[in-house]
């Protein structure tokens, strides 16, 4: 081979180098710049309707839970846990059949760093057509519309529970 | 630990598949290079070589794809070309000095990707290392403190960082590193909150109570053992630094970072006045280009490579057409200094960018997954791999002491290089956890 085409291989060796670098670079771009945490809701509220016939056709996920009790119509209406306050605002948790941890300890559900929170807070759980919502000895208790929760308490839609710094809400 | 909103990003299979077949090209047309300018080019065994490559790509391409379709997509392409970029230079210094190095490091390569798509088929979740916490950290330190049993370590250039038994070697403080990691993963998520939460104010920081330094002061004697013992400065380095990023990033408190950056200060300048061999590094680093230094041998090496690198220039010498094989072990620690000479700094920065990717997709992936234990892991992996860099790198180009680490992935050692590979795996299984869509995980 030439002197030239040696060269222009040389070259070529660099070239093809940076390009790998940036098409790989080109590839992870979508995620390389933070995190959207306004599209989170829409998406989940696509998903929805298939979410709940999943559950339905495979009760064998339910098993994850303690009470698993039926999820009959009326508990359909209520979707999901929203963290409307707090250092996990936007967050949303899908409710299937199986009981929610709220709290600092790593094994919850939802994991809330708050330092008026405690390790296993408050547990959100099915019961009957609802969901009940009962504190789990906290230091600073749950509030659930300013009275402060104690055994457990019906948690309708709508309804906001406050926990150190975090409000919880639950929506359709 | 921050949490984040889903990302809905696509699983990226197609675009790892065409990444990998980038670094496929890479890898034939660097040796292709290598040999040509070794008047040894020859199609065959190219074609041969070719296929491994390809072969290898696919294995590790289908299973990821069978059993971790939402893993990261340019993890494996970035690690295949520093691989084969490695197994090129490797060729290129054999072919200078009649060695058989890099058809050693080819095995090698091949059980590393063994190894990474046997982690990958073995570990399902990466939560059930958390229950191998503790046993995880008694491994770690044993591993670490296993070349100064007498009889099984042996020094090598005044480092005591191998073993060796019935005439195989390794540096059992590579596999070392994963364990410490998983240990400090599942130490830290548990025991993050008094490590954040208490302490003195000063200085508009909040301190850690001195109580509460037990760890971190257990973690610096073992560091400052393996430097005053092992005489290995790197190894220790990488340790303490691994545990300070672990504990940075699940305290958030920099305050951690300053006290154990001063301590290991402390450790490192009391080593440097006392230990011979220290105290050659250090001056060989500080004072590189004295005639006296020189003449006496310890900074060599060192002066070699930069010198090297310089005639490298912007865009190198071209792949086999320098004299990187004038420096005392090219293939291995200095590594970096021939690829520098060769590709030139272009080059280096191309190579330094696939590390820097692998790095920001393991703390992406950290950001991503849901458990703390996964957040830790991952980050941890990334520190390492970014920690053995900078000593490797920063060693060659004379910004810190020169070490006796090897670069990951590029420079010849089967144990670097095999504990490498499981590094990556274990960053695969995390971020397809991290990147699964989340109706799965909920």
């Amino acid at each position: 081979m030439s002197e030239l085409s040696i060269t222009l291989l040389r070259f070529g060796f660099l070239i093809l180098l940076w390009a790998l670098v940036l098409s790989a670079i080109g590839v992870l771009r979508a995620d390389l710049y933070g995190t959207r945490v306004t599209s989170r809701g829409r998406g989940r509220e696509k998903r929805k309707p298939d979410n709940r016939a999943n559950k339905v056709a495979a009760p064998s996920r339910s098993a994850t839970g303690i009470r698993t009790g039926s999820i009959s119509t009326s508990a359909d209406a209520v979707g999901h846990l929203a963290v409307v306050s707090g250092p996990l605002k936007g967050t949303t948790i899908p409710l299937g059949t199986a009981p929610i941890l709220v709290g600092r300890s790593p094994t919850c559900t939802l994991v809330i760093d708050d330092d008026y929170c405690s390790a296993k807070h408050c547990r959100i759980f099915p019961e009957g057509q609802g969901w009940r919502i009962e504190d789990l000895g906290s230091t600073n208790g749950t509030f659930l519309d300013n009275q402060r929760v104690g055994d457990p308490m019906p948690f309708k839609r709508g309804d906001q529970v406050r926990l150190g710094a975090t409000t919880l809400e639950l929506r359709s | 630990m921050a949490t984040v909103a889903d990302l809905n990003v696509r699983a990226g299979r197609r675009s790892e598949l065409a990444l990998l077949g980038l670094a496929w090209m890479v890898i034939v047309l660097a040796r292709a290079l290598v040999d040509y300018n070794a008047a040894f080019l020859e199609l065959v065994p190219l074609a041969i070589y070719g296929a491994v490559w390809a072969a290898m790509m696919i294995a590790a391409h289908v299973v990821l794809d069978k059993v971790a379709p939402s893993a990261d997509p340019v993890l494996l392409p970035a690690v295949f070309a520093l691989n084969g970029v490695g197994i090129a230079e490797i060729r290129r210094i054999d072919h200078a000095e009649g060695t058989a190095f890099a058809d050693a490091q080819m095995i090698w390569a091949a059980l590393g990707v063994t190894a990474m798509i046997a982690v990958v088929l073995l570990l399902r979740d990466h939560r059930k290392l958390r229950r191998f916490t503790y046993t995880a950290g008694v491994v770690g330190l044993v591993l670490y403190l296993l070349p100064l049993v007498p009889g099984l370590g042996i020094t090598v250039n005044g480092a005591r960082i191998w073993i060796s038994v019935f005439g195989y070697t390794a540096q059992p403080g590579e596999f070392a590193k994963i364990a410490l990691v998983v240990f400090f993963a599942g130490y830290l998520v548990t025991n993050r909150d008094t490590l954040a939460l208490a302490g003195p104010k000063f200085l508009g920081m909040r301190f850690p109570r001195p109580r509460d330094m037990g760890p971190l002061l257990l973690v610096w004697a073992a560091a400052m053992l393996i430097m005053v013992y092992e005489r290995d400065l790197g190894a220790s380095l990488l340790f303490f630094g691994i545990f300070l990023g672990m504990l940075y990033v699940a305290t958030q408190r920099l305050s951690w970072v300053l006290t154990g950056m001063g301590l290991f200060f402390i450790g490192g300048s009391f080593a440097a006045l006392t230990i011979p061999h220290v105290r050659a590094r250090f001056d060989a680093w500080l004072h590189a280009l004295d005639p006296e230094v020189y003449s006496s041998g310890t900074s060599e090496q060192l002066v070699r490579g930069l010198f090297g690198m310089a005639s490298g220039g912007l865009f190198g010498t071209g792949l086999g057409e320098g004299r990187p094989d004038l420096v005392p072990y090219a293939e291995s620690d200095f590594i970096i200094a021939s690829l520098g000479e060769e590709l030139g700094l272009t080059g280096l920065m191309a190579i330094l960018t696939l590390y820097l990717i692998i790095v920001q997709r393991a703390f992406r992936t950290s950001i991503g997954v849901r458990d703390g234990f996964g957040k830790l892991l991952s980050s941890g992996l990334g520190f390492a791999i970014a920690i053995q860099v900078f000593i490797v790198v920063g060693g060659v180009t004379r910004v810190i002491p020169l070490t006796g680490l090897t670069a990951p992935f590029l420079a010849y050692g089967g144990s670097s290089l095999l504990a490498n590979w499981i590094v990556i795996a274990l960053l695969l299984r995390v971020s397809d956890m991290a990147r699964r869509p989340s109706e799965e995980v909920a």
